[in-house]
């Protein structure tokens, strides 16, 4: 069983045997607890700044950003958003409560599927968990009503994020989803601004893999 | 595994410095990388003390691996994931094999992975009918060329915009011939159609890991290009490939590894994706893999434990040491031979494959100190090239003349009136012999450098005597 050499291996490089009970007991109590390490200082700004602080970095990463004041603007919103891009109003949308209660006939144009993205898809809408001031980068978990693939897959990701989301640092982030979500989702997508690539020539270059735009609807309210 | 051509750096070196095409990439690549990190470390007061806690999060994890590997094996499993421990790359190839073949698969997409291509996991698929595809856009361009990464996160680090365009149209031949690719986008717009269909229709995903979490049993990625989450949420399996030492504790402490991460390898404040995985799909769930295995790689890392080298266990793979070194900028990633070039590798080579195969790297070294400057887990490298140099010398592993003029140096320089009266010899004989043209074009037993230029003559005395001169006509104070 490699496993037990691994471990044996180990032990004798540190020169002792398994750790002994009360010192495991002590890096259990460590991992329960979690402590924070030193976070930055830059996010750390009152509520309204913090929020400046997370638009101006999604568009320093090269994303886009709409503020609307309520959820009843989102459609519009997203409308508009397609309409200026020249794609066509073919949407996949995340099965979320909080999307499916807008009320999206507002647009009639706007053709939406629930699900989660195939091939064929081409825009987005995904329902944002939290967002990070600190970098412009939203935090995006799975579930049922959170597919991965609108994330990824799609040429242009659009994620709907309410505005009391934002938080500081990545740390808030985490505590939002302990608290919020309790169990570690199965996949947890840290997205700052739209798919990228340096391999050509070491420079950025936008339009890699992922999504080849990525805008987030900013709801106030 | 890749066979290793490090016991022939220094003609591969002189193949590397006499190669316009890389000396080119080199030249363009250096600057750019040191560039932006060095806006990006200007933009993070706290960027010092940062690395110092990324030290200290990883020697306390290296201190109790044993624990912290367990811990997380109970969280995968938990999970509904499964762990596979393989002590050598054979076990880990065997595993890897074996899941793919259970799967019955005949695709297998990849995330860009350095322990993969310390297993050489794509040559062992293919034997057994299995075909790889490479995502990332250098690896793919690498795997179309039949060659090897020469950077640990630029894996084109030596190729120029002529060598993508001549491999993509001699590799894409079923695409209109004379379509024209003027510029970069061109190339990343062509690679992303040819690969979308390999995503969707692969059987299984390998990814590797940056970093393994002892708290949740998660893998994480970090990713520009999105093709490593790509390749962990389409198929109905996903591999992640991971050695040992990617282990943390808590999501805290990776959330902090990854501050010093991107600004020390690309120069930018995060990465586009950074992705956690936790499992195969949940109850419920539309989308995600449906088995989630880990395949946990020791392949030499134990026994660097509780050795001088166990500190490049830290190492986090970021690549500022290789865009910092000028070793590397001279000559390249594949002059070292074996998968891991710059300094990081001049370490952790010998380690893993043998100081008898690699004792040359530790040797391609300036000890100028700069790799050590930016390295975001303080892993002092020069001087663990220099134990690995100790050892060589120990084992008599190098040519006769240079232990011979070693041992003659040794000799003088533990001797300090004998070494000064040499040097004084030295530099008044040569400055003598140099006193008219004030530099030498030719000398002796230091052809290397006199071939490629000058040796300015020795003016004046030693610095000894001018130090001892200048100390005494010092006015008291």
């Amino acid at each position: 069983m490699s496993k037990a050499g691994i471990l044996n291996a180990i032990r004798r490089g540190l020169r002792r045997g398994p750790l002994p009970e009360d010192q495991a007991a002590m890096l259990r109590g460590r991992l329960e607890r979690h402590p924070r390490q030193l976070i930055p200082a830059r996010s750390r700004l009152p509520r309204a700044e913090q929020i400046d602080l997370f638009v101006a970095n999604v568009e320093k990463e090269f994303g886009t950003v709409a503020r609307v004041a309520d959820a009843s603007d989102v459609p519009a919103a997203v409308a508009d958003y397609v309409a200026a891009q020249n794609l066509p109003g073919v949407l996949v949308m995340a099965p979320h409560p909080e999307l499916r209660a807008i009320d999206w006939s507002v647009r009639p144009l706007l053709e939406i599927r629930e699900g989660r993205a195939e091939g064929t898809d081409v825009v987005s809408v995904q329902q944002g968990f939290a967002a990070i001031a600190e970098t412009g980068t939203l935090m995006l978990p799975s579930a049922a009503e959170r597919p991965t693939t609108l994330n990824i897959l799609t040429d242009t990701a659009i994620v709907v994020l309410r505005a009391s989301r934002v938080v500081g640092a990545y740390e808030d982030a985490w505590d939002l989803l302990r608290s919020d979500i309790g169990v570690m989702p199965r996949n947890v997508m840290l997205v700052t601004g739209p798919s990228r690539s340096a391999d050509i020539e070491q420079t950025l270059e936008l339009g890699a893999h992922g999504p080849r735009r990525l805008h987030v609807v900013l709801v106030d309210q | 595994m890749h066979v290793a051509t490090s016991s022939a750096f220094k003609e591969n070196a002189h193949r590397a410095l006499g190669d316009a095409g890389l000396q080119r990439a080199l030249a363009r690549s250096g600057t750019s990388f040191i560039a932006r990190r060095a806006a990006a470390v200007a933009n993070l007061p706290e960027f010092e003390q940062l690395r110092d806690t990324a030290r200290d999060i990883k020697n306390h994890t290296l201190a109790n691996l044993d624990f912290y590997l367990e811990a997380y094996e109970a969280k995968v499993l938990a999970a509904g994931g499964q762990v596979h421990w393989c002590a050598d790359a054979d076990a880990a190839r065997a595993a890897v094999l074996e899941i793919c073949e259970t799967a019955g698969a005949r695709t297998v997409t990849k995330g860009k992975s350095m322990i993969g291509e310390e297993l050489a996991i794509n040559e062992h698929l293919e034997r057994h009918g299995i075909e790889p595809v490479e995502t990332d856009l250098g690896e793919y361009i690498i795997q179309l060329r039949h060659e090897t990464p020469s950077h640990i996160i630029a894996p084109a680090f030596h190729l120029n915009m002529e060598d993508w365009e001549e491999t993509f149209r001699k590799s894409h031949i079923d695409l209109p011939a004379d379509r024209v690719f003027a510029e970069r986008r061109d190339i990343l717009t062509e690679a992303r159609d040819k690969l979308r269909s390999r995503f969707l229709a692969a059987d299984v995903g390998i990814t590797g890991a940056n970093f393994l979490i002892a708290e949740t049993g998660s893998s994480v990625i970090v990713t520009n290009e999105g093709n490593g989450d790509l390749t962990q949420t389409l198929p109905r399996v996903h591999i992640v490939l991971a050695s040992i030492e990617k282990m943390v504790p808590t999501i805290e402490d990776c959330t902090s590894l990854l501050r010093v991460l991107a600004r020390s390898a690309t120069g930018q404040d995060f990465s586009v994706y950074t992705t956690f995985s936790t499992g195969p799909r949940r109850v419920g769930d539309l989308d995600g893999p449906e088995e989630y295995h880990v395949v946990l790689v020791d392949n030499g890392r134990s026994a660097m434990i509780g050795t001088e080298f166990q500190e490049m266990l830290r190492c986090i793979r970021c690549a500022a040491c290789l865009n910092h070194c000028p070793v590397y900028g001279a000559v390249g990633g594949h002059a070292y031979g074996w998968v891991y070039p710059g300094p990081m590798g001049a370490v952790l080579t010998p380690s893993l494959i043998g100081v008898k195969q690699a004792g040359h790297l530790p040797n391609a070294s300036t000890f100028c100190g700069k790799c050590e400057s930016v390295c975001p887990v303080r892993i002092p490298l020069p001087k663990l090239m220099r134990h690995w140099r100790e050892r060589e010398f120990e084992r008599h592993l190098g040519p006769a003349s240079v232990r011979w003029n070693l041992g003659v140096w040794g000799f003088v320089a533990r001797r300090p009136v004998l070494y000064r009266m040499v040097t004084r010899a030295a530099a008044l004989g040569l400055g003598w012999l140099g006193r008219k043209r004030g530099r030498f074009s030719r000398m002796p037993l230091a052809r290397g450098w006199t071939d490629a230029r000058d040796l300015p003559a020795p003016e004046g005395d030693t610095f000894f005597a001018r130090y001892a001169r200048e100390q005494r006509s010092r006015v008291p104070s």
